[in-house]
C-alpha cells in the first residue's frame, strides 16, 4: 500500500516471544501451552506470601542466543520490577530487565537489504490469563473475569526494534525474518496461533524530513497479516486526522480483525508510574565471555545464511524456485535439500518435494530421515519411481516413518524395478514392430504411444522418463 | 528537595498503593510523611554524585538454577485460598481497562 | 529454665523425652498467653504428634539432631504448611500456606518441635509489637512495657519461659531490640547466611531470619541449623552452615574491639553506663577496646526509611484479594483491591507503603530512593574502613530500656529513631547481635550490640560468651 500525498510511516515493532524453555523463568513449573487452568503453579508463580525467584539458565541461554543472532552486544544485566496492579499478574509487580538489559544495539538485515536496528532483547515473565464472562467475552462490557495463572511466569524475550521501518510489508519482513531467526534460535516455536510470539507495533507518520510524530502502539497483533493491516489501517487514520487539523494523541489502540480496524485501548495517563526498582530478590546477571562463547559456539545457521547456502545449489534460480527456498528455509527443511546435494542427487527434484509435499505434511516431519529424503528423490531420479509414486512413499513415510524401497515394494512399486521395466519394453516393441521402427527412423512422438502402453500395462505406475530411457537405449 | 509533601501528592500515591484515605487520615499522612522525609533532608542536603548505588548487600552474580521441570501445587488446594473461584480459575469482578 | 542444649542432651539419653519437654511448654503458654498474648497460634496436635516421633526415633537409637525435641516458637511471618501466617495483618487473616519456609524444614530436620506461630508487628513494621492487628504483645519481664518489636512474640516466648529458643526476623533491629527489651540473646546474621524462602517479605534487601535464647549458646546452636546455602533463595550465600558453637568458647583475648561513638551517644545514661561496663568487660578478657567515630552512621536512619518502605510498598501490592487471604467485595477490580487494602493493613503498614511508593515514584526516584541507595554505599564502605582497623564493633542495641504501651504510638519518628543503633548493620548486610549485660534503674535489662563484618558470627558469639560470663548469668 502506499500514503497518500508525500506522507511517510515510521514504525518500530515489538516482539515477545515465550521461550522454549521445560519450566517456567523463575520456579520450577512446567512450561507447557494448553494445560488444565492452574496446573502449573505453586507458591512463586502465584506469589504466594514469602516466595522467591530463581532465574532459569535455559532461558538466560535462549535470551543470548537471540542476541547473538540479532548482533546484540551482550551486556552485565539486572531485574527490575515493573510495579502495577493486575489481576493477571500475581505480584502485582513484573520481572522485567529495564535500563540494563541483557541484549542491546543489534540489528537485523532484511531480504530486500534493509537494516533494521535491535535497540534491545531482554528478558521478562509472562503474565497469567484472564477470560472474561459476560459481554461478548472481551474485557470491555465484562461483568467479572477469571484468572489463570498457568502462563505467569513463563520466560519472554522482548525484541525491541528501532524506529526504522518505512512500509507496512517490510514491517512484515522484518516481523517474518525475526520470527525465522528465533525458530532458527531454537528459542521460539513461532507459533503466532498459540500466542507464543506476539507484536506490538509502534505507528506514526510525518512528511520526510519532519520530525517524528506522535506515535500509537497497537498491541497484541498475532497474525503477519494483522500485523500488516493494523500498520496500513492506523497510518491512515493518522494521516486523516492531520489533515482534517486534528491532532494524533499518544494512546494504546487494540487492532479489531473482523472490522479491519484500530480503536483504542488506553489513553497514557498521567497515573501510569511503574515505580521501576531493582529487584532485590535477584542478582546481577553478567554472562562472562566463556559462557558467550560456548552459546556462540553451539548456535546454528541463521536464516539469511541458510537462503544463501540452498541459493547456491541452483545456478540461475526461478522466481518459484526463489520462493520455494522461503518455505523451505521458513519451515527449516533446507537439511533434506543439502543432503541430496551432498548425495550429487537432482536438487530440482528435492527442492520441489521439500517444499511441497513434506511442507504439507510438517506435523509429521519428525517421521522423516534424510537419509529416506535422499533415498525417494534418488529412486524417482533413477524412474524406479514415478513422480506420483514418489509422493505417495514420502507421503506414507511423513505419516508412520519407515525405508523407502520396503515402502515402495509394500505399495507394489518396486515392480517397476529398472528390470522389470526393460523387459516390460521389449516386450512391447515385440508387439508392436511397426511403431518401433517409425520411433527408431526419429519419430520421437512414438515415445508417447509406448508410453501409454507402458502405462496400461503397470495400471499408470511407471515413469514415463524412465520409459523413455528404455526406449532411447535400443534405439 | 524535601519541601513538605502536599496533600494531593499524598492522595495521588494513595491511588498509586491501592489505598483509600479518609480526610483525616490524608491530613494525618500529609503530617506524618513530611516530618520523615524532612528528616531525609540530612541526606539530601549531600553531593552524591560520584557514588554508586548499592541495591544488594553483596555482589552475587549469576546465581541460576537448572531447567528441570518441579511439582506444582495441587490445583485444589491452590483454589481453596481463593476468596472466589469459578470453573478452575480465580474469579475476579469487573476489570476496567487493559493492562499496561 | 533448661536450654535447649540440655534438652536436646535430655532427650537424646533419654534422661527426658521431648513429649515431656512439649508438655512442660504447653502448660507455660496455657498459664501465661492470655496475659501477654505471645501466640497467635498453637499447633498442640501438631507438635504433640512431632515430639511422639522424635521420642520414637530416639528409642529406635536414631540421631535426631542438634535440637532433638527442643520446643521452638516461630515468628508468624514464617510459612508453615497448613499452620495459619497472618503476619499479624487482617489481610492474611485464614490463611494457611501450602508450603514450608527453608528454616522450617531445617529445624524439623534437626529435630526441632515448632508449637506455633507468635505476635509481630504487622509485616515486621515496627518496635513495639503494638502494630499487630491482634493486639500487642506484653513483656514478662513487666506486663505493663512492650516487648520490643517486631519479633516481640518470639522474644516474649523465651523471656516467658514458653520456649528456650524461637525464631526471629530482623529488617532494621526486629531480632536485636527486642532480645533487648527483653534481656535475651538475639542474633542478626550475615545477609544470605540464613534463606528467606518462605519468610514473607517486608524488606528483601534487608531482612534476615536469626534466633532468640536466653544463653549464647543455645543462639549459635540454632544459627548454625538455619545456616547455609539454600537453591530457592537467589540471594543466599553460596557456602554451607558456618561451624559456630565450637568456636563459643574462643574468647576475645588479642581482638581489636571498637567502641562507636554513634552507636551510643543520645542512649539514656543507663544504657550508656552498660555498654562503657561491657568494654570493660571485653578488655578485662583480653581484648583490646578502642572508642571510634563512624560518622556516616548518622545517615543511615534516613536511608533506611526510604529503602525499607520502598522496598515493601513493592513487596505488600500483591495483598490485592484476588488468590488468597482477606476480599472486601466490590463491584470492580480496582474498587476490591482498594476496598480489600484498605481495611486489611493497619495503620503503620500503610504509611510505609505510602512512604515507599512515593519514593520510587516519578520524580522523587532520584531525591530519595536513588540517594537511599548511594547513602548505603558510603554505609558499606564506612563500615569496611571500620573493620580494616578493628575485628568488631560495640555499642548499645536500643536507646533505652523497655517503654511504657502507648508511649511512642502517636509520633512515628520517635518510634524510628528507636531503632537508630541497630539500622546500620542492616543496611550493610553485616552480622551483629545484642547480648543482655548488665540492668537498669527499674531493674530491667539492658542489651549491648556486637557487630561485625560479614560472616564473622563465630567471633560475635564468642564475644558475647565474654559478656555473658561477666555478667554472671553463666
Amino acid at each position: 500500500m502506499t500514503l497518500p500525498g508525500e506522507w511517510e510511516m515510521v514504525v518500530g515493532l515489538e516482539v515477545h516471544t515465550e521461550l522454549l524453555t521445560k519450566s517456567k523463568l523463575f520456579c520450577g513449573c512446567e512450561n507447557h501451552f494448553g494445560s488444565e487452568p492452574n496446573t502449573n503453579v505453586c507458591p512463586v508463580c502465584l506469589g504466594l506470601p514469602g516466595s522467591l525467584p530463581v532465574l532459569n539458565r535455559e532461558a538466560v541461554e535462549f535470551a543470548m542466543r537471540i542476541g547473538l543472532a540479532l548482533h546484540c552486544r551482550i551486556a552485565p544485566s539486572t531485574f527490575h520490577r515493573k510495579n502495577y496492579f493486575y489481576p493477571d499478574q500475581s505480584k502485582d509487580y513484573q520481572i522485567s530487565q529495564y535500563d540494563l538489559p541483557i541484549n542491546s544495539s543489534g540489528y537485523l538485515d532484511l531480504p530486500d537489504g534493509t537494516t533494521v536496528t535491535i535497540e534491545r532483547a531482554h528478558m521478562e515473565e509472562d503474565t497469567g490469563k484472564s477470560t472474561h464472562l459476560g459481554g461478548s467475552g472481551r474485557l470491555a462490557g465484562a461483568e467479572s473475569s477469571l484468572v489463570d495463572y498457568n502462563r505467569c511466569g513463563v520466560p519472554l524475550v522482548e525484541i525491541v526494534s528501532g524506529p526504522d521501518i518505512r512500509s507496512s510489508a517490510q514491517a512484515r519482513a522484518y516481523a517474518a525474518e525475526l520470527r525465522g531467526i528465533l525458530i532458527a534460535t531454537g528459542a521460539s516455536d513461532g507459533r503466532l496461533e498459540e500466542g507464543s510470539m506476539r507484536f506490538d507495533a509502534n505507528v506514526s507518520v510525518r512528511r520526510p524530513g519532519e520530525p517524528l510524530g506522535t506515535r500509537c502502539e497497537i498491541k497484541n497483533l498475532n497474525s503477519l497479516r494483522s500485523l500488516q493491516r493494523a500498520i496500513d489501517y492506523e497510518a491512515l487514520r493518522q494521516i486523516q486526522l492531520i489533515e482534517n487539523g486534528a491532532v494524533v494523541r499518544q494512546e494504546t489502540r487494540h487492532w479489531d480483525e473482523n472490522l479491519a480496524e484500530t480503536s483504542t485501548l488506553r489513553v497514557k495517563e498521567d497515573a501510569d508510574d511503574y515505580r521501576y526498582f531493582r529487584d532485590p530478590d535477584l542478582v546481577d546477571l553478567a554472562p562472562d565471555q566463556t559462557w558467550q562463547d560456548r552459546v556462540r559456539a553451539a548456535l546454528p545457521p541463521m536464516p539469511a545464511e541458510r537462503r544463501a547456502a540452498v541459493l547456491a545449489l541452483f545456478a540461475a534460480p526461478s522466481s518459484a524456485q526463489r520462493d520455494a527456498v522461503e518455505v523451505v528455509i521458513d519451515l527449516g527443511l533446507d537439511p533434506y535439500v543439502h543432503a541430496v546435494a551432498s548425495a550429487s542427487g537432482d536438487t530440482t527434484l528435492a527442492l520441489s518435494r521439500a517444499a511441497n509435499e513434506v511442507a504439507a505434511n510438517l506435523k509429521s516431519v519428525a517421521n522423516l530421515t534424510v537419509d529416506a529424503f535422499v533415498t525417494i528423490v534418488a529412486m524417482e531420479q533413477r524412474g524406479e519411481l514415478s513422480a506420483t509414486q514418489a509422493k505417495t512413499v514420502l507421503g506414507a513415510i511423513l505419516v508412520d516413518g519407515g525405508d523407502p524401497h520396503e515402502i515402495a515394494t509394500a505399495l507394489g512399486f518396486e515392480q517397476l524395478s529398472a528390470d522389470s521395466l526393460g523387459a516390460t519394453v521389449a516386450s512391447l516393441i515385440e508387439d508392436h514392430p511397426d511403431e518401433w521402427l517409425r520411433y527408431r527412423d526419429g519419430d520421437d512422438k512414438l515415445a508417447q504411444f509406448f508410453i501409454g502402453q507402458v502405462m496400461k500395462l503397470t495400471r499408470g505406475q511407471a515413469n514415463g522418463k524412465a520409459v523413455i530411457g528404455e526406449l532411447q537405449a535400443r534405439r | 528537595m524535601s519541601e513538605a509533601i502536599t496533600r494531593e501528592e499524598v492522595a495521588k500515591v494513595a491511588r498509586l498503593a491501592r489505598l483509600r484515605l479518609s480526610g483525616d487520615e490524608l491530613d494525618m499522612f500529609t503530617e506524618q510523611l513530611g516530618q520523615i522525609l524532612e528528616h531525609a533532608r540530612d541526606m539530601n542536603a549531600l553531593d552524591l554524585a560520584d557514588v554508586a548505588p548499592t541495591a544488594h548487600p553483596f555482589g552475587l552474580t549469576n546465581v541460576v538454577r537448572e531447567d528441570v521441570v518441579e511439582e506444582s501445587l495441587d490445583r485444589d488446594t491452590v483454589l481453596a485460598m481463593a476468596p472466589d473461584a469459578r470453573d478452575q480459575r480465580f474469579a475476579v469482578p469487573r476489570i476496567q481497562g487493559e493492562a499496561p | 529454665m533448661k536450654s535447649a542444649v540440655d534438652i536436646a542432651a535430655d532427650v537424646r539419653s533419654g534422661a527426658s523425652s521431648a513429649r515431656e519437654e512439649l508438655e512442660r511448654t504447653l502448660g507455660v503458654i496455657e498459664a501465661r498467653n492470655a496475659e501477654l498474648n505471645v501466640f497467635l497460634h498453637v499447633d498442640v496436635d501438631g507438635a504433640r504428634r512431632a515430639a511422639q516421633a522424635i521420642d520414637e526415633r530416639v528409642a529406635r537409637g536414631e540421631d535426631v539432631g542438634a535440637l532433638a525435641g527442643v520446643p521452638i516458637a516461630i515468628k508468624d511471618n514464617m510459612c508453615q504448611v497448613g499452620i495459619p501466617t497472618t503476619c499479624s495483618s487482617k489481610i492474611l487473616k485464614g490463611w494457611r500456606p501450602p508450603y514450608d519456609a527453608t528454616v522450617i524444614t531445617k529445624i524439623v530436620a534437626a529435630g526441632a518441635v515448632p508449637v506455633g506461630k507468635t505476635n509481630l508487628d504487622e509485616f515486621a513494621m515496627g518496635s513495639s509489637t503494638e502494630n499487630s492487628a491482634f493486639g500487642p504483645t506484653r513483656n514478662p519481664l513487666d506486663p505493663t512495657r512492650v516487648p520490643g518489636g517486631s519479633s516481640g512474640g518470639s522474644a516474649a516466648a523465651v523471656a516467658a519461659e514458653m520456649t528456650a529458643i524461637s525464631l526471629g526476623s530482623d529488617t532494621g533491629g526486629s531480632i536485636r531490640q527486642p532480645a533487648a527489651l527483653c534481656g535475651l540473646v538475639g542474633v542478626k546474621p550475615t545477609y544470605g547466611l540464613v534463606s528467606r524462602y518462605g519468610l514473607v517479605a517486608f524488606a528483601s534487601s534487608l531482612d534476615q531470619i536469626g534466633p532468640f535464647s536466653k544463653t549464647v549458646k543455645d543462639s549459635a546452636v540454632l544459627l548454625e541449623v538455619i545456616a547455609g546455602h539454600d537453591p530457592r533463595d537467589s540471594t543466599s550465600l553460596p557456602e554451607p552452615s558456618p561451624s559456630l558453637v565450637a568456636h563459643v568458647n574462643d574468647g576475645v583475648a588479642g581482638k581489636r574491639i571498637g567502641l562507636v561513638r554513634e552507636l551510643f551517644e543520645g542512649a539514656d545514661e543507663n544504657v550508656v553506663t552498660c555498654v562503657r561496663a561491657a568494654a570493660d568487660a571485653l578488655r578485662d578478657a583480653g581484648a583490646d577496646v578502642v572508642e571510634l567515630s563512624i560518622p556516616e552512621l548518622a545517615l543511615t536512619l534516613s536511608a533506611y526509611y526510604l529503602i525499607a518502605p520502598a522496598e515493601a510498598s513493592s513487596n505488600l501490592a500483591r495483598f490485592d484479594g484476588v488468590r488468597y487471604g482477606l476480599r472486601v467485595k466490590a463491584d470492580d477490580v480496582t474498587s476490591m483491591m482498594e476496598a480489600t487494602r484498605t481495611a486489611g493493613f493497619g495503620a503503620e503498614v500503610k504509611r510505609r507503603i505510602m512512604l515507599g511508593t512515593y519514593a520510587l515514584s516519578a520524580g522523587y526516584y532520584d531525591a530519595y530512593y536513588g540517594q537511599a541507595l548511594k547513602v548505603r554505599t558510603l554505609t558499606i564502605e564506612a563500615f569496611a574502613r571500620a573493620y580494616a582497623q578493628v575485628d568488631l564493633l560495640l555499642g548499645a542495641t536500643t536507646p533505652s530500656v523497655a517503654f511504657k504501651f502507648g508511649d511512642k504510638t502517636d509520633d512515628p519518628m520517635a518510634m524510628y529513631l528507636n531503632d537508630v543503633f541497630t539500622i546500620p548493620t542492616n543496611l550493610a548486610g553485616d552480622p551483629a547481635l545484642s547480648v543482655p549485660f548488665g540492668t537498669a534503674d527499674e531493674g530491667l535489662p539492658v542489651g549491648v550490640q556486637l557487630l561485625g563484618p560479614g560472616r564473622s558470627e563465630a567471633q560475635l558469639f564468642a564475644a558475647a560468651r565474654v559478656l555473658e560470663i561477666a555478667d554472671g548469668r553463666s
